[in-house]
């Protein structure tokens, strides 16, 4: 992290941690990631990322996180690629935290920011291409002949001519002894017999039977459970506390303090949750205890008066805006929201003189494995992490508070120790989206044609909570994502933003600033359809001109809705358009609104470009998810704060979308020869601001705050 | 007090706290990991397990109850992915994170065995108790419709009790009660 940048965002400042380690990182040799296979088959490692045993299985480490997303599959599809194999053949393994599995642009280990494969698609095939032209060789080697002479096909090496043939587990040992190739060339995509075609996940066999390890499921030999009693107060902390009754419960083995709270250790984790009920705590409160909802809204609200800080300028807004036919101002808010990922936050971890292994569902290994070391004492290379499934992450679990939480116990038990949190702990000790405040204007011409937009962000900053002192100039550009980067054609625009700093833990959440920037700034591009009495579909279009990506999206969504065709009575759509982590989508929601005010989703229609498509099923898959997840947000999801505290508590009163609210959804793809980007995230955005206008269309009623209720619609 | 039932078909000797749940004794007593702690409260459905049949959340379900009765968890569902609810969710590609997954799993597979050819309303009343974070909805849906159709052509044992589905092998059983998996 040695280069300091002005304007600090997430993934400029992630850039400049990595101080040199871009290009490829195959032929990365790594000593000791040799695994013997139950049936005594020693594999050869070719690279980081692909291992051939000589019973012919491949396997593809992995150096990202699953949580759904689709990684495991989709990166060995990238690697199997190029490496010319039988997709039957490939295992997969998720690799260690080690340098070698660095992101090119994160300069860590770790999985976010819709990244995965957009930065594994050359080091991906790189891997394949290299152990390929490795195995090869090798055969070549045997065979006495030049390798040009040879060609890969199907999981073998062939001696074109002769058409000899030599499986690659029989040359893997000498392949592994050979020097790898400097530069490979990797395949034009006209060639491409994997990349594009629909695949089904690697993961689902083990998904669907209980055998897939979550976090969750790790097992030690002598392993203990634990439970932490946390201060229900943001900022607060134990003062003093009584474990007599805690410690007599049958099965209670002790009861620590620890930097997070009281932990209840016992032989399993319900008697751990029995004894932390148990627990008599007198806490500090800290300074927080009058901080509520309203009380931070009502700080955003006196801090949007006052300029902010400027994170996009073009031409003289105010000179426009003063000039304008028309003039349109509106005030918009959203909630806090937890990311409920449906496996409570949990880690394992065993504490050792000399080592700590930690089994976590964690998203970033690199900033895991250094604070596993910290607290085991130990240097970060006896730190190791075993990464295992996560269920659901959704950016939550690139903190690292339950890895801290398990080598804490562990270290004090000199045992494995499994921390396991509640679904409470969980909703109340997140670290949220953050709440939101926006005012908004903008001037109309005589033609109704947007001369200026003026857009002043209030909330607190993500980047200060994950890394502290690092939004220098009070800018942090996830704070105003979604509406600072607006892209319709407006010649004069002012975004400013009013960091309000705050005691809620603040959090990267599925779609970041834009999961509320696209709410506010495609509801609001709606207003200004409206009062120009334009059609919204046809008023961003005329808008987009100069943005053919977004434009290509927001077309197909409509034809594919029918927007030109008439609906059954009661029906209502609305549209929506964005580009979030360089992946465009377009939304058009249906919906009906029935006596008492409830708003049900019908249908909503997709269209995404994200660049050349990798695996369909998977970006379908994410669109969908992203979808339910948007309409959690604007339905139903809110995190509400009252006396210092997180007022929800568990699924009844912060519910996820169920299935039988689900709406049929469908999903197209614009086709692109664009380097792929990420499907993770970017759906997310459009489903708030596509729901709201066509609640909109059939109430007049603008929706300006998150979650829609009935009240809202009267 | 030692409860006696059937646990995936094979007689099961608990003995520990009675008001422990189903959930925790499988997962940490008997190191069955399959069923998934959620909530803890019956509103997530990721524990859903069959007790003589019915799908039950065993996050609220104490062992104490279980006297006599017949439990089968995904672990039991079938020895190696046969189940015609596996098959389809499979073909589907259902899952995505999969954490939920073995409950969705099971509370479908218990709609299937009372309702071999339900509507969208019987899918929607069976399976609205089961949350899926990751918005696999609309493929349960669809795989629940494929499951039946599945079941449908042949697999008579499992459309009549998913519950008589074969057991976990002798090895593996062994293996449980060694207590390490790994």
């Amino acid at each position: 992290m040695s280069t300091v940048t002005t304007s600090v965002d997430r993934r400029s400042f992630l850039k400049t941690g990595l101080a040199g380690a871009t290009g490829l990182i195959v032929g990365f040799y790594l000593p000791g990631r040799r695994e013997v296979f139950a049936d005594g088959a020693e594999p050869t490692v070719l690279n980081a990322f692909i291992n051939v045993s000589p019973n012919n299985k491949i396997t593809i480490l992995i150096s990202k996180s699953e949580m759904g997303q689709g990684v495991v599959t989709s990166l060995s599809m990238l690697a199997a690629e190029e490496l010319e194999c039988d997709w039957k053949q490939i295992r997969t393994e998720f690799a260690p935290a080690a340098k070698a599995y660095f992101d090119p642009v994160f300069g860590m280990q770790g999985t976010g920011g819709s990244q995965s494969v957009h930065s594994g698609w050359v080091p991906m095939r790189t891997a394949g291409a290299t152990a390929r032209e490795m195995l090869i060789a090798a055969a070549a080697q045997k065979w006495g002949v030049d390798a040009s002479e040879c060609h890969a096909e199907n999981g073998a090496v062939i001696h074109t001519a002769s058409k000899r043939r030599l499986t690659y587990g029989s040359v893997a040992e000498a392949a592994g002894k050979l020097t790898p190739p400097a530069n490979v060339k990797l395949k034009d995509p006209s060639e491409f017999k994997v990349i594009g075609k629909p695949t089904k996940r690697l993961d689902t066999p083990d998904k669907v039977c209980g055998k897939a390890m979550f976090g969750i499921d790790a097992r030690r030999p002598g392993m203990l459970h634990a439970a932490v009693l946390r201060c229900p107060i943001f900022g607060g902390k134990v003062a003093s506390f009584d474990a007599s009754k805690a410690k007599a419960l049958p099965g209670v083995k002790d009861v620590i303090q620890i930097s997070s709270g009281v932990a209840v250790v016992a032989d399993n984790t319900w008697t751990a949750f029995q004894g932390k009920k148990a627990l008599n705590v007198t806490w500090d409160e800290g300074p927080n205890v009058g901080v509520s909802s309203g009380s931070i809204f009502k700080a955003f609200e006196e801090r949007a008066e006052k300029p902010g800080v400027v994170s996009r300028k073009e031409g003289d807004a105010a000179s426009a805006m003063a000039g304008a036919a028309q003039r349109i101002e509106a005030v918009y808010r959203v909630p806090y929201e937890a990311h409920a990922t449906m496996e409570p936050m949990n880690c394992l971890a065993d504490v050792q003189a000399d080592r700590v292994d930690i089994w976590a569902p964690t998203q970033f290994q690199t900033p895991a494995q250094g604070i596993a070391a910290g607290i085991a004492g130990v240097k970060p290379e006896q730190s190791f992490v075993h990464t295992t499934y996560l269920g659901g992450g959704f950016g939550r679990r690139g903190w690292s508070d339950f890895v801290t939480d398990a080598c804490e116990i562990s270290k004090a038990m000199k045992a494995p120790v499994q921390v396991t949190w509640t679904r409470e702990d969980d909703m109340q000790h997140d670290y949220y989206r953050p709440a939101s405040y926006i005012k908004m204007a903008a001037g109309l011409d005589a033609s109704g044609n947007p001369s200026a937009f003026t857009a002043r962000v209030a909330c607190d900053s993500i980047m200060n909570w994950f890394f502290p002192g690092s939004v220098k100039n009070g800018m942090d550009s996830s704070s105003v994502e979604g509406v600072s980067d607006i892209a319709y054609d407006i010649p004069n625009i002012l975004v400013d933003y009013q960091l309000v700093s705050g005691p809620i833990p603040m959090g990267f959440w599925r779609s970041v600033g834009a999961s509320q920037n696209g709410f506010f700034s495609e509801s609001f591009i709606d207003e200004l359809a409206a009062a120009a009495k334009k059609d919204p579909y046809e008023y961003r279009k005329a808008l987009l001109g100069k943005k053919p990506r977004h434009l290509g999206v927001l077309n197909l969504a409509a034809e594919k809705a029918g927007w030109r065709q008439p609906l059954p009575k009661g029906m209502y759509r609305g549209i929506a358009v964005l580009e979030a982590f360089a992946t465009y989508v377009a939304e058009v929601a249906e919906i009906s609104i029935d006596k008492d005010n409830n708003v049900k989703v019908h249908r909503i229609v997709c269209a995404l470009d994200c660049g050349r498509v990798v695996n369909p099923n998977i970006i379908e898959q994410q669109a969908m998810s992203a979808m339910v997840f948007g309409l959690t947000q604007t339905l139903k999801g809110e995190i509400t704060i009252d006396k210092g505290r997180v007022v929800q508590a568990n699924f009844d009163t912060n519910e996820p979308l169920r299935l039988n609210e689900c709406p049929k959804m469908e999903v197209y793809i614009v086709p692109s020869t664009e380097t792929p980007t990420g499907m993770g995230e970017p759906a997310v955005p459009p489903v708030a601001p596509a729901v709201c206008n066509a609640i909109f269309a059939a109430t007049g009623k603008r929706i300006r705050k998150l979650p829609v209720r009935p009240d809202d619609l009267t | 007090m030692a409860i006696h039932f059937t646990l995936n078909s094979k007689p099961m000797t608990l003995d520990v706290n009675p008001d422990m749940p189903l959930l925790w004794a499988l997962r940490d007593s008997l190191n069955m990991t399959g069923t998934k702690f959620g909530c803890g409260m019956a509103l997530c459905g990721a524990c859903t397990v069959h007790i003589n049949g019915e799908a039950t959340r065993s996050c609220i379900t104490p062992v104490s109850s279980l006297a006599g009765k017949r439990v089968t968890t995904i672990e039991g569902l079938s020895p190696d992915l046969s189940h015609p609810v596996q098959k389809a969710w499979m073909e589907i590609d259902v899952p995505q994170c999969g954490y939920c997954q073995s409950g969705q799993i099971m509370a479908a597979a218990a709609l299937l065995a009372k309702t071999p050819h339900p509507t969208d309303t019987q899918i929607e009343d069976a399976m609205s108790g089961n949350i899926c974070r990751c918005g696999t909805y609309n493929q349960i849906r669809k795989a629940i419709q494929r499951a039946a159709q599945l079941q449908g052509g042949g697999n008579k044992s499992a459309n009549s009790d998913a519950d008589a589905a074969p057991v976990q092998s002798a090895e593996q059983t062994i293996r449980v009660f060694a207590g390490g998996a790994e």
